[in-house]
């Protein structure tokens, strides 16, 4: 029971989990570390499986870095509400006097900072290693700083879907990757429409406009899986 | 309360529900089988070969109301389960479920005749088209729905979460369309138009709408008796069930 007069407003409770979220991260770095690794490899075996011919692995290099950072996310989707389910501060977050949407939008940013932002800041060093042209990494970055929020968004809403089922791994990627689509396709796509010559901002704005629904809709979707999940 | 409020909401207790599907699948199917007859026979036998497919074009009287339904089999999907998570209709929540294997086996239909199609008339079976792979996608969409609800073990919970995963498709297919199709490709526009003029002929197209209602009485049929089913298998411990299947005489089941 609350004191009245004593309600947490909504940034003291986002303070509050970002604080918790950021300190449970940090006492298992090497699990965050996790999927950064994970990116590296995925470019490593795409590299050898290409063969040693630099300019056809410039060509593919956009899609083979989009597609990493996608698959590393993907997998570090399970994480993202499982411990919560399992010990029970889940049901707390339906109690709190502060709505569920709030604390989902507030944990899948912290999510993103913690797994997609490393990723991104290692993303020139991958391009250097797959060749990819240096004219395309603003680009590249760019699409991918819009893009990444909005896969972990969507992702949000099967994270929740599945967080009551023990074993989800492949579900997990075969409810969300169908979902991905349109972020590839206008992730990946501004790239390769900067390397035909073509103007690239058109698909940058629609990655951001989807950004902004997702932003206000994603974390309702969410709250709502949630509570199917738990019920 | 009228009498029409009232029958809808009677159609919602499972003992009620039970009896109007058995009565209504077997219409259903009875109505499709004369329509579907006509339109293949329209399609194979009546209309001529056209100039430059040849016979190849029939098969267009399979593929295109498939595609339709896989569309249309969707929405209802998401519908029945937006009644089903606002109102908590159980029946709703049977009814979303029953359409998901059947959605996808009309996407199934879809790709195959479209890629056998497409082997004689573009020379390839696959092609990265913007329809042909939002029907793919779309297919992956419904596994994606069957998967979910089979994975969670509290069947009503299993229906909600797999149907607010449809809602969340549903509202994410025209963006996933219109990603693919700024994507870019190679397939026809779309040449049938309900109102104003069609590219095909109206000879060509007459065995086509009797597929279409067709296909759409068919799979009201099946919906019907796939539902019945499910609910039967939900409802198996209830009193009614036991009563109404167990006292017919010479094992007949009394409708």
């Amino acid at each position: 029971m609350i004191a009245p007069g004593t309600q947490p407003g909504l940034w003291q409770t986002a303070r509050a989990l970002l604080a918790r979220d950021l300190r449970l991260v940090w006492r298992r770095r090497g699990d965050a570390l996790q999927p950064v690794l994970f990116a590296l490899l995925v470019v490593v075996l795409f590299a050898l499986a290409l063969g040693r011919d630099p300019t056809g692995m410039a060509r593919v290099a956009a899609a083979v870095l989009w597609l990493a950072v996608l698959l590393a996310g993907q997998l570090a989707l399970d994480a993202l509400f499982r411990s919560d389910a399992e010990d029970g501060s889940l049901e707390q977050w339906l109690l709190a006097p502060v709505p569920l949407a709030w604390l989902v939008l507030v944990r899948v940013l912290t999510h993103w900072v913690t797994t997609a932002l490393p990723m991104i800041v290692l993303a020139p060093l991958l391009a250097e290693m797959l060749h990819l042209p240096h004219d395309q990494l603003p680009v590249l970055l760019a699409s991918l700083l819009l893009g990444t929020p909005l896969l972990s968004l969507i992702g949000g809403v099967v994270a929740a879907l599945t967080v009551s089922i023990r074993r989800s791994g492949i579900l997990v990627a075969l409810l969300a990757l169908p979902l991905y689509v349109p972020v590839l396709v206008f992730g990946a796509g501004s790239v390769s429409a900067a390397t035909r010559g073509q103007d690239p901002v058109g698909a940058l704005l629609l990655l951001a406009a989807g950004l902004v629904v997702a932003l206000v809709l994603a974390p309702l979707a969410t709250a709502a899986a949630i509570r199917i999940s738990l019920s | 309360m009228n009498a029409l409020t009232r029958w809808f909401h009677q159609l919602g207790s499972p003992p009620t529900f039970d009896r109007f599907a058995a009565r209504w699948s077997r219409v259903f199917y009875v109505a499709a089988v004369p329509v579907l007859l006509i339109g293949l026979w329209q399609g194979l036998f009546v209309v001529p070969a056209e100039q430059k497919q040849l016979d190849a074009f029939r098969i267009l009287y399979i593929h295109v109301p498939s595609a339709w339904m896989s569309l249309f089999v969707f929405a209802l999907m998401a519908l029945y389960s937006a009644i089903a998570l606002i109102w908590r209709i159980k029946i709703c929540e049977i009814l979303a479920m029953a359409c998901a294997p059947m959605g996808a086996g009309f996407t199934l239909i879809t790709l195959l005749t479209g890629s056998i199609w497409g082997k004689g008339t573009w020379g390839t079976w696959w092609d990265w088209d913007p329809r042909m792979t939002s029907e793919l996608v779309l297919l992956f969409l419904y596994l994606g729905v069957i998967g979910l609800y089979h994975a969670i073990e509290d069947r009503r919970s299993a229906a909600r979460a797999a149907g607010l995963l449809a809602i969340v498709g549903v509202s994410l297919l025209p963006v996933i369309r219109y990603s693919v199709d700024w994507w870019g490709g190679l397939h026809q526009r779309q040449s049938i138009n309900m109102f104003g003029d069609n590219a095909v002929r109206g000879q060509l197209i007459a065995p086509l709408w009797w597929m279409v209602v067709a296909t759409k009485l068919w799979f009201a049929g099946s919906l019907l008796a796939k539902a019945r089913a499910d609910n039967l298998a939900r409802e198996a411990g209830k009193a009614w069930v036991a009563e109404r299947f167990a006292t017919g005489p010479a094992g007949e089941i009394p409708r």
